[in-house]
């Protein structure tokens, strides 16, 4: 045992020093012209049934292991509501709900929601297919321009109000930080949370 | 942006998930929120075969208060920290903390653990282990663990934590009722990791400082206690001079990279602006 572990502790040791330099090096790897890029393997892929419950329906998805949650959630069911901006965690527009928790879906593969239930943009609009109070008042309150980071900033803005932390402007402005909109729309967000927040605790 | 491929495990107690670990070795990573690691991942600075899920292990969760001592259970999120009334009671600096760490929706899903154990030296909460002298409980096949915040950190992603471990709790001892404490972070904007950032746990006695340590963030490869500053400032009221000479002793030890945030010299100059701020902030609630 003190041997396999001692020669795992030097590779891991070896991979940590590789990985720290890469981060490192990183931002050159564009100008780095003409050099080899490390070949991935990509000849394996594991695959797993994930059950998931997407606004009320239940999916049964194949996916290769690496799929992330809005991955899954665009590319094989259909809802394309739900945004990809960065993939990285940084701006909030792949936010959708998981047990009705605010969470992000590039930041998620699919596989850990396994048996969760899922919420996305195109889930709030009620039965009769009328507007949900928060999208009605991003309409009202002109909250977007481009409308990219709409959805996202709609599913925090619904989770901001469940939590309770809409009391003022500036707790709303604190907690919708997880939402960056390129086009600056962000007075009118404020605006249509504080319109949408009473009829949304109780919807 | 994709992962290189992995096989997914999520096992129930703690006894399995360290046979995964220890089985894999080298190939196995303990999966936690996963918004350090799938970031990594998806960049293919970290390339795990094996993903060990560890969401099912009950066990991990949770805050409870032990004796002198608060028990914090890796599983915990961000969200559940700043929500504990036990966190904000008795470890409000923790609370402090937290609060700048990311933005709301990474925090539901960020936990302690993953950001303590990488060795990430980006993340806060490795300096706030150091300033409050937190231990970690380390979980092998044969052997538990229990390893001082100080001999823990080795290097930029390099710990004290042998492939085959996990970590199963965080014990951090109360610090005294009407404790001063400060954390200090200076960012480019919410949700950005540390520019430079000081943590201060003080106590005053007659107007003077009685004890105190400092842990600074993002300032060297890991989280640093900047031992000489913190013995400075012992018995002094915190005049301007015992500020001066506290920031230069800690700037003496921080060795920041130059990268997105700043060239090495100004990270060092708001390192120690952080320090003074924070000590004097610390004294201002200490009571
Ligand atoms: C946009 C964004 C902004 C952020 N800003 C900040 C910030 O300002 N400050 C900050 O501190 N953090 C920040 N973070 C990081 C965030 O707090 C992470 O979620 C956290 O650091 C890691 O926690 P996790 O649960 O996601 O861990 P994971 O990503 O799941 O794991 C991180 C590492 O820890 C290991 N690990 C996890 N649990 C255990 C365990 N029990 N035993 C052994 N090893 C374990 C994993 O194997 C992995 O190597 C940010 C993240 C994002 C996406
Ligand atoms: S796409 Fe998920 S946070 Fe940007
Ligand atoms: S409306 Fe264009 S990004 Fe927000």
């Amino acid at each position: 045992m003190a041997n396999r572990l001692s020669r795992i502790r030097l590779s891991r040791r070896n991979f940590m020093v590789g990985s720290a330099t890469a981060a490192v090096a990183m931002p050159l790897v564009g100008a780095r012209a003409g050099s080899q890029p490390e070949r991935p393997s990509e000849t394996i892929r594991y695959t797993a049934p994930v059950k998931l419950t997407i606004n009320h329906q239940p999916y049964e998805l194949n996916l290769d292991l690496r799929t992330t949650l809005l991955d899954a959630i665009r590319d094989h069911t259909g809802l394309t509501g739900t945004k990809k901006g960065c993939d990285h965690g940084q701006c909030g527009a792949c936010t959708v709900l998981i047990n009705g928790t605010r969470v992000l879906s590039c930041l998620t593969f699919a596989v850990m929601a396994d048996g969760r239930e899922v919420t996305t943009i195109e889930g709030l609009a009620r039965e009769d297919s009328s507007l949900h109070p928060m999208q009605q008042a991003f309409i009202d309150c002109d909250a977007f321009q481009c409308g990219y980071c709409t959805p996202g900033q709609i599913m925090s803005a619904v989770g901001c109000v469940h939590e309770g932390h809409a009391a003022s402007e500036g707790e709303i402005r604190e907690y919708m930080s997880g939402n960056l909109c390129r086009c600056a729309a962000y007075p009118n967000v404020v605006a249509a949370i504080l319109q949408a927040r009473d009829e949304t605790r109780k919807a | 942006m994709i992962p290189g491929p992995f096989e997914y495990h999520r096992p129930t107690t703690i006894a399995d998930a360290v046979k995964l670990l220890c089985d894999f070795g080298d190939d196995a990573r303990p999966l936690a929120g996963g918004h350090s690691l799938i970031p990594m991942m998806k960049l293919r600075l970290a390339t795990p075969s094996h993903l060990i899920d560890l969401q099912a292990l009950e066990a991990l969760k949770g805050i409870r208060r032990e004796a002198e001592s608060i028990v914090i259970g890796p599983m915990t999120t961000q969200h559940e920290l700043l929500s504990s009334q036990i966190i904000s009671k008795s470890l409000p600096i923790l609370h402090e903390a937290a609060l700048v760490i990311a933005d709301p929706q990474v925090r539901y899903r960020g936990t302690i653990g993953g950001n303590i154990a990488n060795g990430d030296p980006g993340n806060d909460m490795p300096a706030l282990m150091m300033t409050l002298d937190a231990t970690y409980r380390l979980v092998g096949t044969d052997e538990t663990r229990e390893v001082s915040v100080r001999d823990y950190y080795q290097g930029a992603y390099f710990t004290a934590l042998e492939p085959g471990e996990i970590m199963t709790a965080i014990t951090i001892p109360v610090p005294p009722v009407g404790h001063g404490y400060a954390y200090e972070k200076l960012k480019r904007k919410i949700g950005d990791y540390a520019t430079a950032a000081a943590a201060v746990i003080l106590t005053m006695s007659d107007g003077k400082v009685a004890t105190c340590s400092i842990g600074l963030t993002n300032l060297s490869e890991t989280a640093l206690l900047a031992e000489d500053a913190a013995q400075l400032v012992i018995g002094t009221a915190l005049d301007d001079a015992t500020l001066k000479k506290a920031s230069a002793a800690a700037e003496a030890i921080m060795s920041p990279a130059a990268d997105g945030r700043g060239p090495v010299e100004y990270r060092k100059h708001v390192g120690g602006v952080m320090v003074a701020r924070a000590l004097k902030r610390a004294a201002s609630v200490a009571v």
